[in-house]
């Protein structure tokens, strides 16, 4: 209101409406920038993702030939992580895992969001009843541990990489059910829901126009979260010999593998090791960073 | 009903709705029967203490009441039809085109996210179907309207960017945006400082003129009331306990509780040397409801008869009361007076 000649065409750069959502996204970054574990995080888990595009063009060697005479050799100029028990080259192994892994964790996650978030905001939004059908049924699923959960799913879908993308989906559906429940009940409270609906809008468009972006940024914490317990629980599923089959180079797998050899061929089972620990590790700071970055009661 | 006006001319009328809020225990009745009509084109104010059940009137007429609220009875007629009997998608096509509400809060009214024009944009997309760019040239139009300097730079901010007063007139627009034939006004400047009250009340005014709307005014303000309203309607407990136009509210009050409202205004021409008269108590806890007139326990008046509930009588102009001094089976003072002792700065 301070001008009061403002003709429209003189609207310098500076008068330009400050877009709250930009700004808030520049804000974020320079929390996010202050964070420094969650930086180093987010740059890991940028490089595993070049890793995973670039990676398998980069070796030699392919991932499932090996030369048996070289079997279990330790790390060396040739194989830098050393090869296993067909003596198949261990880095060339990681580096093809890495998308496998990667696929698994953004998959697994995207999916059991969506159902989550979807189940979450319609208890939250209708109350009652549907509130109580819907919690109840994600509280059964919260009560089994999660990864006895997808280990039951996984066999009665039968051991593949793809049902273990949906049975870790299953299990961290009720995890975003309830944070989106949570958030919607205090998002529907607020007037402009009720001016909205005062204005003779839907309910699907309350939910998904004026409710939902109010309700992402727990959301994205969450599932930068779930990723790394999706790749966790995942790598546990092959380990486990359900999830990935041979010769697939999934972590897991090769880590079960390379259990047999642990006396005298330790580096079989401690690269690929490394590498689910790294992956974990950069998500699980990552989150923790964004999370302080978003909550607006951390200022500073 | 009869008021003056007969049914033709009334835009809204609302007979004997009940609304009530149930929990595990029992049923607390926000809104026992209330009744009152919206003659066209004219103001009605809604008046009554914090809790007497105004805004579940009004949010009732919209059919806007949640769990564990509901309608349990009575008739909301609109333009002759009866809105309890509609479907939720008729009602959708209401809201906001035929009949539109604002809220007492302009701060909170707003989605942050968005931007005031894609905010007023909602109605002509819910409502007229009309794409991105035509909308927010209408929403121009509104802004204009409804007095924002340099609406088009104003379209594309967002609400923080706004003041207390912009944004109540944002909320104007967007629910005048489709035209409606009655607004809803819920203590729309109650969060206002008083020059904006007033800017907004002498807007609200001028649009009503311009497009020929009817207003329910819902306010606990008599200030407001009196300068803004042609009829009155004063509740307490969840029941109308008077209906008058505002010269008769004002010059002629009749039930007790009338009264107290307006002897408890301050007067601004005359020092207060005592204290500000109050009504004594309080209101009335739902679940302790008195059993006959719901303001006997407050009442000064308050006789043998107030133990049965008085029913709303009319008189010959159409004014209502519920209060049996008024009628022939009063047991009190055959003499009492019940007058305002502020009326002879208000007549």
């Amino acid at each position: 209101m301070g001008e009061p000649n403002v003709d429209n065409n003189t609207v310098t750069q500076e008068q330009k409406p400050l877009n709250p959502r930009v700004e808030s996204w520049k804000n974020f970054f320079k929390k996010l920038r202050k964070n420094k574990a969650a930086m180093v995080g987010g740059i890991f888990i940028l490089f595993f993702i070049v890793v995973a595009i670039a990676g398998p063009f980069l070796t030699t060697y392919e991932p499932d030939k090996g030369e048996i005479v070289n079997k279990l050799a330790p790390p060396s100029a040739d194989h830098w992580f050393g090869t296993d028990h067909h003596g198949r080259d261990i880095f060339t192994r990681i580096i093809h895992g890495m998308h496998l892994t990667l696929y698994i964790g953004f998959f697994s996650v995207i999916l059991g969001a969506t159902v989550g978030v979807l189940l979450g905001i319609i208890a939250g939004y209708y109350g009652g009843r549907t509130d109580t059908i819907i919690m109840r049924l994600m509280d059964v699923l919260l009560a089994f541990p999660g990864i006895l959960l997808a280990l039951a799913i996984v066999s009665v879908l039968g051991a593949s990489l793809n049902n273990v993308i949906i049975a870790v989906a299953i299990f961290s559906v009720p995890v975003f059910a309830r944070i989106v429940r949570g958030s919607t009940l205090s998002v529907k409270k607020l007037e402009y829901v009720d001016a909205i609906r005062a204005l003779g809008a839907s309910d699907t468009r309350i939910i998904f126009k004026h409710i939902l972006p109010n309700v992402t940024s727990p959301i994205i914490v969450q599932a930068t979260l779930n990723i790394a317990t999706a790749v966790l629980s995942a790598s546990g599923l092959s380990f486990l010999g359900l999830g990935a089959q041979p010769p697939m180079p999934e972590w897991g797998a090769m880590l079960s593998d390379g259990r047999n050899y642990l006396y005298n061929a330790p580096h079989v089972a401690f690269f690929p090791g490394i590498a689910i620990v790294a992956v974990v590790l950069a998500f699980n700071i990552l989150g923790d960073g964004l999370r302080d970055a978003l909550d607006p009661k951390m200022k500073n | 009903m009869s008021t003056k006006t007969n049914s033709n001319e009334n835009i809204l009328e609302v007979n004997e709705l009940k609304t009530s809020f149930f929990t595990d225990e029992m049923e607390v009745k926000a809104v026992d029967g209330v009744t009152f009509a919206i003659p066209k084109g004219k103001t009605v104010g809604l008046v009554g203490e914090s809790g007497s059940g105004k805004s579940i009137s009004s949010l009732s007429t919209l059919r806007l009441i949640e769990r564990p609220g509901k309608i349990v009875g009575g008739e909301i007629k609109f333009k002759g039809e009866n809105l309890l009997e509609k479907s939720e998608a008729q009602m959708r096509k209401i809201r906001g085109n035929e009949i539109s509400m604002i809220f007492q809060e302009p701060m909170t009214s707003l989605n942050p996210t968005y931007t005031v024009g894609q905010q007023i944009s909602e109605a002509y997309k819910i409502h007229e179907n009309l794409g991105k760019k035509q909308a927010i040239e209408r929403s121009i139009e509104m802004l204009k309207l409804v007095g924002i300097p340099s609406p088009e730079k104003r379209v594309n901010q967002y609400p923080h960017e706004l003041s207390g007063g912009m944004r109540q007139r944002v909320m104007i627009a967007m629910a005048l945006a489709c035209n409606p034939e009655l607004l809803i006004a819920d203590e729309p400047t109650t969060a206002l400082d008083v020059t904006i009250q007033a800017q907004i009340l002498e807007l609200i005014k001028d649009l009503q003129e311009r497009l020929n709307m009817s207003v329910l005014l819902i306010t606990h303000d008599l200030g407001v009331v009196a300068e803004t309203c042609d009829y009155v309607a004063v509740m307490y407990c969840g029941k109308i306990v008077e209906f008058a136009d505002v010269n008769t509210i004002f010059s002629n009050p009749k039930h007790p509780y009338t009264v107290g409202l307006l002897d408890s205004l301050p007067p601004h021409d005359r020092d207060i040397k005592d204290d500000l008269p109050v009504i004594r108590g309080s209101v009335p806890s739902p679940a302790e409801m008195p059993e006959g007139c719901r303001f006997a326990p407050r009442c000064p008046f308050a006789s043998e008869v107030c133990k049965t509930l008085p029913t709303l009588e009319t008189d010959e102009n159409g004014n209502q009361i519920r209060c049996w001094i008024y009628s022939d089976k009063w047991d009190g003072d055959p003499e009492v007076k019940v007058h305002a002792k502020n009326t002879e700065r208000t007549s």
